[in-house]
């Protein structure tokens, strides 16, 4: 059985939340005593019916003001898969919660009322999307049955739709009329919708192939802490732990420390205590070199022949998320995986409007839930590929060194 | 060769991953250690990460004084079992030296003081990083929590200002007196740490399995009877067969009916139950829709 992770955006009242209390409901992942507490919940709100939308608010303040403001993580299975769901908020203004849920995500639902159509949020939400290089898309087109299962409702909205795909060159994009109010296309077919020859959402959720963004070259390691031991019977143990995060990693493989530029051997590998002679992305590992020399957190251990880029200034695509405006020229730390290095901002080149994709040039400053090009120096070169070639291996973030914040969230290029 | 990650592996190995950021990126962090299945399997996932070293830092406990014996007598032999440090720190201490006032009542519970004692721990060994158990499928509050939750000088969460979080980036930056709570198995559900107790073949506590004990019906719960809860006339009480499905104060922990006496039969009855783990077994979430998050906000785990 393996594991898809995928996260829910659309506008306020597009029934995102009521949509994942639908998948729940409906795989049976709602128990007795959670539904007891929504009957009760539903019946201090307006709502005469059980709000399946009460199931993912969790804090006081969202329960209170009907919306989403943090992402809320959900989990559900069937016999074929593990799904964890990041049910994100639709609000311009808490953006960067979306992001967080969208960060790890292979695949997106984006909510559609089919009333509206696509609207500014829609846009905003698959600009994200591409940005963040999701690799499926779902555009659940809901409330059908509110608009008659009309075909013809539904056609225009992917005829819509698919303008903006082209646009944002999204790849893989699945169209699904449904009514999460109803049911309708959720677990099985509707028969309101006859018209409608695809897959319900689950099936399709179920049968999707996810790779997580892995690719077997180039191989790819930091290290994020050193086993030693030190005991007399384990005196010169050094066993550098870290997770693959791209690629495979064999006993033999000459390899090339960063940003040192040492050489060495992989000497032995072991997962979980025990020896083994290869090991590939997403395991968590411990790495030895043949040669005594130093390595440290925040090092790469890549390949000969495979290097990643290993530079000091570099150009990224930014989404600002702190409260507080980004300055040109201003100093952050710049994290990446597990590596921390002093870096400046210095240059904005231009700012995207998340609307239409226009650039306004040299903004000098940018708030909250912005997205723009900056470029940046760091103090000391960091090992990277851009994120458009390596997803993996092409994130970072900047964290403000008063406050600690998380500030902007960079996609490297 | 199969490239392709079984789910149980991809969340060991975000666990250990998280784990490793904890080492690498604070002074002084703790394993707060409460003797239940999730705690345990956190020591089996750290032995993971860190063996054939030792691990960088003590396993706490915060002991309520209303423990289950024998979750206690496992505690101390698994420390011992693995070698590692174990603190433990008393509520009833805490209540002596601050002249806390206990809660009265028939079950009167001292989860929410064990908060005093916990936010005192961390603050006499000067712990930056308190790695937890919780899980994001538990209750709603919980959902919402960050990996690593940033607390404030009084230990409270702050669910309106969390940091965002993303890809595998774990910023841990915190500034004097604030400290951080970890979640390195967020994203498992019951039945993932059953399965996952299951295939590594985890010890657990005799508790967890069928057992026969004096039980006191109460509100249709099992209490287990106890020095710490009050009898009156008129309770009903009887001898059960039952299981623990948490482990957490005799006070506050309810039993479960069960002939479940391997962990085979504990995961079918769970796949088969239709209550949740904590709304079957926690008497203590049963005050409001928003006690955990109110307890979260004064510097509860």
């Amino acid at each position: 059985m393996d594991l898809l992770r995928f996260i829910t955006a659309g506008s306020v009242d597009d029934g995102k939340s009521t949509l994942i209390g639908r998948l729940l409901y409906d795989s049976k992942s709602i128990l007795v005593d959670q539904l007891e507490t929504l009957k009760k919940q539903s019946k201090n709100t307006a709502h005469s019916d059980i709000d399946l939308a009460l199931l993912t608010d969790g804090l006081r303040a969202e329960r209170e003001q009907g919306i989403t403001i943090d992402v809320a993580y959900k989990y559900f299975s069937t016999p074929k898969r593990k799904f964890i769901i990041a049910d994100a908020p639709g609000h311009i203004q808490y953006t960067r919660n979306m992001i967080t849920g969208a960060s790890n995500a292979d695949c997106i639902i984006i909510l559609v009322d089919a009333r509206n159509g696509v609207v500014e949020q829609t846009r905003r939400h698959s600009i994200i999307a591409s940005l963040l290089r999701i690799p499926h898309v779902i555009v659940a087109i809901n409330k059908m049955d509110m608009v008659d299962n009309d075909q013809v409702v539904f056609d225009a909205i992917v005829e819509q739709y698919e303008a903006l795909a082209r646009d944002l060159k999204l790849k893989d994009v699945y169209y699904i009329p449904m009514s999460a109010l109803k049911g309708d296309n959720i677990i099985s077919r509707s028969s309101d919708i006859p018209w409608y020859k695809g897959e319900p959402l689950l099936s399709y959720l179920e049968n999707l192939p996810v790779s997580h963004g892995y690719t077997h070259t180039p191989s790819r390691f930091q290290v994020q802490y050193v086993v030693r031991p030190q005991s007399e019977d384990l005196h010169d143990y050094r066993g550098y732990a870290g997770r693959v995060s791209n690629g495979t990693y064999k006993v033999g493989n000459a390899v090339r420390i960063l940003p040192s530029g040492q050489t060495s051997v992989i000497s032995a590998i072991e997962v979980g205590g025990k020896e083994v002679t290869e090991v590939f992305a997403g395991q968590s590992v411990i790495l030895h070199l043949k040669d005594d020399i130093d390595v440290s957190r925040g090092d790469s251990i890549v390949k000969l022949g495979e290097l990643p880029r290993l530079e000091q200034e570099f150009d990224a695509l930014m989404c600002w998320m702190d409260t507080k405006e980004l300055q040109e020229g201003a100093r952050y730390l710049l994290q990446q995986g597990s590596r921390r290095v002093k870096a400046i901002v210095k240059e904005i080149a231009y700012k995207l409007d998340v609307n239409t994709l226009a650039q306004q040039p040299s903004p000098q400053t940018a708030a909250l839930n912005d997205v723009v090009k900056v470029r940046i120096k760091t103090a000391e070169p960091i090992a990277f590929d851009s994120f458009q070639k390596l997803s993996a291996d092409g994130t970072a973030i900047l964290v403000d060194q008063t406050s600690n914040m998380t500030a902007g969230a960079l996609l490297l290029q | 060769m199969n490239y392709q990650l079984d789910y149980l592996d991809q969340l060991e190995s975000e666990a250990i991953y998280i784990f490793r950021e904890v080492a690498g990126q604070f002074e002084k962090p703790a394993l707060l250690f409460s003797g239940g299945k999730d705690s345990i399997t956190l020591v089996h996932l750290a032995l993971k990460a860190f063996r054939p070293g030792k691990f960088p830092f003590p396993l706490v406990h915060i002991d309520t004084g209303h423990n289950f014996p024998e979750a206690l007598e496992f505690r101390d032999n698994l420390a011992k079992s693995i070698g590692e440090k174990l603190i433990v720190r008393k509520v009833e201490d805490t209540i002596k030296a601050k002249g806390l006032k206990e809660t009265t009542g028939k079950l009167a519970s001292r989860n929410a003081l064990q908060t005093f004692t916990l936010l005192d721990t961390i603050e006499e060994f000067g712990f930056d990083a308190c790695i937890g158990g919780a899980r994001r499928d538990e209750e709603k509050a919980r959902a919402k929590e960050r990996v690593f939750s940033i607390r404030d000088e009084f230990g409270g969460w702050d669910p309106k200002r969390q940091r965002p979080e993303l890809w595998n980036i774990y910023n841990g930056k915190i500034n004097k007196g604030e400290n951080v709570r970890v979640f390195p198995i967020s994203n498992w559900t019951e039945l993932d740490v059953w399965n996952y107790i299951r295939r590594e073949k985890i010890d657990l506590p005799s508790i967890y399995f069928s057992h026969e004990r004096e039980i006191l019906e109460y509100e249709g719960q099992l209490i287990a009877t106890s020095e710490f809860i009050r009898i009156d006339d008129g309770d009903t009480i009887s001898r059960k067969r039952v299981r623990y499905r948490t482990v957490g104060d005799m006070t506050c922990t309810a039993a479960v009916e069960s002939t479940a006496s391997t962990i085979d039969d504990i995961i079918s009855e769970i796949t088969a139950t239709r209550i949740s783990e904590r709304g079957e077994t926690r008497i203590d979430d049963r005050i409001s829709e928003a006690a955990m998050e109110d307890r979260k906000v004064n510097g509860y785990f």
